[in-house]
């Protein structure tokens, strides 16, 4: 599996869009940086881009991934190579790449600022993880849609329409129930509801994090006074892992099935 | 040495193999046949894995090779259509391919048979079919396995590396390996193999040498005696 997954890393250095991606994040950084001039500020912004973005690009990166690496499959199937371990290999590959990116693009600029030496540390250090966290689900949901829709094209369409549920419509669904049925208690509901959405749960992770109660919002908030602080981010981050687990277990048993 | 015993496999609908059984011992050339859409590349990608049957076994070696991995070490497989990683150089998918198996190889003969020596450096993106093909071969050949299995090797190639493919494929023979080979090219057929395996409607429907399928067909020309096989069928 190693072998597969340096040769998925090595392919996508290889590959213009790993540098445009890096690029964004380090003019994104920067910039939000020049305009908040304020670490803690910065970090807020960014919460909310990072926690769109990076699901939309895992899940573009995970699909064009699969689709344009389908050769490089066919070929490693024919060697003495279990399955599992070529998936698992691209999957990891892509996901790791991609996280790189994030990490070394928003890291250079908050670094340059003087990341080191403000009590934000921890922050960013939370920011990148959920960023990471996100990455793995979305290049994962992103494998799974690919193995199974042959046509390229359908893929996609599923795909993006994957990411436009969790980033988009979800929340909207989310809050119209709120808003008709709030004469019931809802707290239970919300709590499960939220549970669903990796990134609703990441948005909730980073601000118990820092704190703001004002930003928290309906689930969020209700979310503090069930499990506190430190055992909401406990939870909110097991919950995480179990959504990279499960993909992931699905890509190894759907395309332990597959022909090709 | 491979034994395929009551293979299913259905597409959808679409019943490709439907209940083969074959036998093939070691050493030879076995030729695979069949009209278009008889199964042949999915009988040949369930021997590799590739393809996952719904019922029946393959044994390699008296071993069932379903779900195992290793087996594949002692397998050369030339694939039908010769698509590569676009992005990478000749020289740099040899070495790939090298590194991920662990035995010995050595394509520096081939190399020169082929004459790939002025593409080693271009990206497989801009290769001709041809050459692509005669890369795809290289790839097969450079390992020394106890089994190769040819799909459609002569596509695209000109009649000088033909004439290399066919040494190639003689030496393999002499060193007592096992080689399958499905093609469209009777004559190729007529000149190379020691037997015949015809598929029709996802079943073995003729296996023997070529002159016992011309006798059986009265037919002196394999051509003509394979579209005579064929056409019964229809009748």
């Amino acid at each position: 599996m190693l072998k597969i997954l340096k040769y998925s890393i090595y392919d996508l250095l290889r590959s213009r869009w790993s540098y445009i991606y890096f690029i964004f994040y380090l003019i994104l950084g920067f910039v939000l940086l020049f305009l908040n001039t304020d670490i803690d500020k910065a970090i807020i912004t960014l919460l909310n881009i990072i926690i769109v973005l990076t699901p939309l690009i895992g899940t573009i990166f995970g699909v064009m991934y699969y689709y344009n690496s389908r050769e490089f499959t066919e070929l490693l199937l024919a060697q003495p190579i279990k399955r599992k371990n070529i998936f698992l290999g691209q999957y990891i590959g892509v996901s790791l790449s991609l996280s790189l990116s994030l990490l070394i693009g928003l890291g250079i600029p908050f670094v340059l600022y003087g990341l080191f030496k403000s009590a934000s540390i921890f922050d960013f250090v939370l920011l990148i993880v959920v960023g990471t966290f996100l990455n793995f689900i979305f290049v994962a949901l992103a494998y799974n849609i690919a193995l199974r829709t042959e046509n390229k094209i359908k893929g996609f369409g599923f795909a993006i329409l994957m990411w436009l549920m969790f980033a988009v419509i979800y929340d909207g669904v989310f809050m119209i129930s709120l808003f008709i049925f709030n004469e019931y208690p809802l707290d239970k509901f919300a709590l499960i509801a939220t549970m669903f959405n990796p990134i609703d749960l990441s948005r909730i992770l980073i601000l118990l994090k820092l704190d703001i109660s004002a930003l928290l919002g309906y689930t969020g908030a209700v979310f503090q006074k069930f499990f506190g602080t430190s055992f909401g981010l406990l939870i909110s981050l097991s919950v995480l892992t179990l959504w990279v687990l499960l993909p992931v277990w699905s890509i190894m048993h759907i395309s332990g099935k597959k022909d090709f | 040495m491979i034994e395929i015993i009551n293979l299913h496999k259905k597409f959808g609908k679409l019943t490709v193999l439907d209940g083969l059984d074959l036998k093939i011992k070691k050493g030879g050339i076995f030729a695979i046949l069949g009209p278009n859409g008889s199964g042949k590349t999915t009988l040949i990608k369930c021997l590799l894995g590739m393809v996952i049957p719904d019922r029946g076994d393959i044994l390699l070696e008296g071993k069932s090779v379903l779900h195992a991995a290793a087996y594949r070490n002692n397998i050369n497989y030339l694939p039908q259509i010769a698509n590569f990683p676009s992005n990478l150089t000749v020289t740099e998918l040899i070495n790939m391919v090298k590194n991920l198996r662990p035995k010995p190889a050595d394509e520096k003969p081939l190399v020169e048979l082929f004459g790939l020596r002025p593409f080693l450096k271009k990206k497989l993106g801009n290769l001709s079919g041809g050459t692509k093909q005669k890369v795809n071969l290289l790839l097969t050949f450079m390992f020394d396995s106890d089994l190769i299995i040819l799909d459609e090797p002569t596509t695209g190639l000109d009649p000088i590396a033909l004439i290399h493919l066919k040494e190639t494929i003689q030496q393999e023979k002499e060193k007592g390996k096992t080689i399958l080979i499905t093609t469209h090219i009777m004559s190729f057929v007529d000149e190379m193999a020691d037997e015949i395996v015809f598929l029709l409607d996802g079943k073995i429907y003729f296996k023997g040498s070529v002159q016992q399928l011309k006798e059986q067909t009265h037919e002196s020309n394999l051509e003509y005696a394979i579209a005579h096989l064929i056409s019964k069928q229809d009748a």
